[in-house]
């Protein structure tokens, strides 16, 4: 058997291991477009911060491929596929057939209409590459401008700021995290960030980037100026579909796949933020573009690839994350018309709990600054207890 | 693979596994006094004492076999021992980010903040103890140290 796997990260991984648990002996073939060992995306900002170096960056040991007899093709992007004759051709011209393939090209950061984006000192916030940049452009007089206030602009204004990097953060919504935390909970987590000299502007965003050849500062939608000689686009990540624009597959956000992960043109998978399976708390096909949806996702695939029967039916999503040592976790949707909310707040501990239920069925939480056993909670979600009892 | 289980019926709640898990993952691997008095900062302990009375016993990692926290590990740190099955976290590679926290059902990872933020787990005291500590420790046999297939003592 030939396996082919398009990506590095951490669905890719996955499908190694997959694989490999039921097929000793295949062909696994990986194919990046990056020319490095497996890395974690998510410790970007803990490497630009210096709290971690690259060898502590690396997902698996260094011998992982020889490991698990992975031939690993690093720097050749995949330029296409051929479906009929199931071979995936690169960008250099080589083939590689294959008899099952995985897709798991994840995803790329969404650039806006935002004029004068090209100049330099213009970052996204991605991958290695990414920060190696960042890191060379500044010191600490360095103004920055992140735009996003999501999970990676925080997370970048974080490490920035640890930099001793002036940091001001404009978001479009009113609130930090918008799309994981709730009013109660984004003002907490504002107050304590700020509190470490990140500035933030809310309901706004930038209209343009200013400056010649390199940024100088950013003009905000209302009219008004940040100056700046560093600026992120940080706004989100969509799927990295470009390699089967067209091909037969089904791309709706991301590469539709059913719970085999399965996209419809037999032998071929996709897993991780290129692709869109089911949210067991929505129960509707999305993209999660999160690290244990994706390894999750491309195991499942793996062990399918492999001629196995396995289905992964519970993706949602959640993120554990942490600012200046303060803790925060959530999972699934943060409430609203509809649901049944609980909360407690604990202002002078600055702590907060709320789980969000439907049909007596608890379907998501926010839990900031004590998240002690909080897996109690996504292990009644994955499982869907039934919750009245409680 | 070998874990350990609980028998609720024998356990009083006296959280000598705790005093015991300690004691193993401190520098004086067998010495209680020396392991609290001169161990700073002191491990934390790595088993629960789940209690609601008169009901209470002992709860630590299960070390799953579909393990979540292997799964969701965003550095590669949490993995599987191949040698003995035990989910062993490499605190050396961990950043303290908590998704192992955020995704265990069983409540049994606990974070560390002392120094370098690491989560804290039941390694059932590989390359300490051959018998974990909290097994060899508890006076009243309420927790025992077998395979699954083995039927309870």
């Amino acid at each position: 058997m030939e396996y082919c796997i398009i990506g590095n990260s951490a669905a890719a991984i996955g499908a190694v291991e997959g694989i490999r648990q039921r097929d000793k002996t295949g062909r696994i073939t990986v194919v990046s477009a990056e020319n490095r060992h497996t890395y974690s995306r998510p410790l970007i900002s803990y490497y630009l911060a210096g709290k971690v170096n690259m060898e502590k960056m690396y997902y698996r040991p260094l011998d992982f491929y020889e490991q698990n007899g992975v031939r690993f093709i690093g720097g050749e992007p995949a330029a296409a596929i051929d479906t009929k004759s199931r071979k995936v051709a690169l960008a250099c011209g080589d083939e590689i057939p294959y008899d099952r393939l995985l897709v798991a090209t994840g995803g790329k950061p969404f650039m806006p209409a935002i004029e004068g984006l090209e100049k330099k000192n213009v970052f996204t916030f991605h991958n290695i590459d990414d920060v190696l940049a960042i890191g060379k452009a500044i010191d600490a007089r360095t103004k920055a401008v992140i735009i996003g206030a999501g999970l990676i602009g925080m997370k970048a204004a974080e490490a920035l700021a640890v930099l001793g990097v002036e940091v001001v953060v404009v978001e479009l919504a009113g609130r930090v995290l918008s799309s994981i935390l709730d009013e109660q909970a984004g003002t907490l987590v504002r107050e304590v960030v700020e509190s470490y000299g990140i500035r933030f502007v809310f309901e706004n965003t930038v209209k343009r980037v200013l400056g010649e050849e390199r940024v100088t500062g950013v003009e905000l939608a209302d009219g008004s100026r940040l100056e700046c000689d560093l600026l992120i686009v940080a706004i989100g990540v969509v799927p990295n579909t470009d390699l089967v624009k067209n091909s037969p597959l089904t791309v709706n956000r991301g590469i539709v796949v059913n719970q085999r992960m399965e996209t419809g043109i037999p032998g071929i998978y996709a897993a991780g933020d290129v692709a869109e399976g089911d949210d067991a708390i929505l129960g509707t096909k999305r993209v999660i573009p999160i690290l244990p949806n994706a390894y999750r996702q491309g195991e499942t695939a793996g062990l399918n690839m492999a001629g196995g029967e396995a289905i992964f039916s519970g993706g949602m999503a959640m993120n554990a994350i942490g600012f200046f040592g303060y803790s925060l976790a959530t999972a699934g949707v943060m409430g609203g018309s509809g649901y049944e909310e609980l909360a407690a707040l604990d202002p002078a501990e600055k702590s907060y709990r709320k789980v969000v239920l439907k049909d007596n069925r608890l379907v998501g939480f926010i839990a900031v600054k004590n998240i002690s056993r909080i897996g109690m909670l996504t292990g009644l979600m994955v499982d869907r207890t039934q919750c009245g009892f409680f | 693979m070998k874990k350990v289980y609980p028998r609720e019926e024998y356990c009083t709640g006296c959280g000598l596994c705790q005093v015991h898990c300690v004691t193993a993952h401190s520098p004086y691997k067998s010495n209680i006094v020396k392991a609290y008095k001169k161990t700073f900062p002191r491990p934390l302990p790595r088993v629960i004492v789940e209690e609601q009375r008169p009901v209470s016993f002992a709860l630590q990692c299960r070390h799953c076999e579909d393990a979540p926290c292997i799964k969701a590990c965003i550095t590669g740190a949490m993995h599987r021992d191949q040698a003995t099955g035990a989910v062993i976290n490499d605190e050396s590679r961990c950043v303290g980010c908590w998704t192992c926290i955020l995704v265990c059902p069983y409540g049994a990872v606990a974070r560390d903040e002392r120094g370098k933020k690491v989560a804290s787990k039941c390694d059932l005291c590989s390359g300490i103890h051959e018998v974990p500590a909290c097994v060899a420790g508890c006076p009243n046999g309420a927790l025992e140290y077998r395979a699954e297939t083995e039927s309870e003592a």
